[in-house]
């Protein structure tokens, strides 16, 4: 029976990176949607924003929490901006 | 188009780049570090940004602007890393052909800017406290997105 394990570059920024302690790491994950890998994140790094705080890019598109994973993916979890 | 940048704005510079000889009307706006955000006094301000989705989406909302307003060019660039008070950290310019819609598309970009773009912003009060803005953590219901 095959694990179904996803390889994923997750980058941090800002509230996350400090957090984390890191601006990316890559995760071998059983997670199938952002929500599952975010919340598999938040409890293994302690991340002190609740989850809809935040807004999802993968591979560059926003998209949303429901959007599926897939091998290969590079992910951000945005914090609440504040440019200008 | 949207740039980040690094080092020190120069507006004169970045608005010789928007000259056409069918402009009437040039209008730009500078966001400057202030000393003061919500009754707290800061001494400094950092600014982080996740460049490849800023360039992209700043250049939608670039775009967006030429689109809605029918104007000829459109110039947004965002200084990252440590400000001090006083610093340009934001640079909008519009060129059109008459003034009405370069007012208006400058206004739209530097709204959308803020809300859209994936750039975050430290403040570092002279109290030796600093933060997130817009991260705090609260035990009660999430606050909104801005």
């Amino acid at each position: 029976m095959m694990s179904e394990s996803r390889r994923i570059t997750v980058q941090y920024f800002a509230v996350l990176r400090e957090e984390s302690g890191c601006s990316e790491e890559e995760v071998n994950t059983p997670a199938t949607s952002a929500l599952e890998l975010f919340e598999d994140l938040r409890q293994r790094h302690g991340f002190s924003l609740e989850t809809d705080r935040f807004k999802v890019v993968v591979n560059e598109e926003f998209c949303d929490w429901s959007h599926p994973i897939n091998d290969g993916d590079t992910i951000v979890f945005v914090p609440p901006v504040a440019g200008g | 188009m949207f740039l980040m940048r690094l080092t020190p704005l120069d507006g004169p510079a970045l608005q010789a780049e928007l000259t056409d000889p069918a402009a009437g009307a040039c209008v730009t706006f500078e966001g400057w570090v202030r000393n003061e955000n919500e009754g707290k006094e800061v001494h400094q301000l950092e600014y982080e940004g996740y460049e490849a989705m800023a360039v992209k989406e700043g250049a939608k909302i670039t775009a967006e602007a030429r689109e809605k307003f029918g104007i000829l060019h459109a110039t947004c660039v965002h200084r990252v890393g440590h400000l001090d008070i006083g610093e340009m950290a934001v640079w909008v310019g519009v060129t059109s052909g008459h003034r009405g819609e370069a007012f208006r598309a400058c206004e739209y970009i530097i709204d959308e800017i803020k809300h859209r773009l994936p750039i975050w912003k430290k403040e570092y009060y002279t109290d030796g406290d600093s933060g997130w803005v817009n991260c705090e953590a609260c035990a009660s219901h999430a606050h909104p997105h801005p």
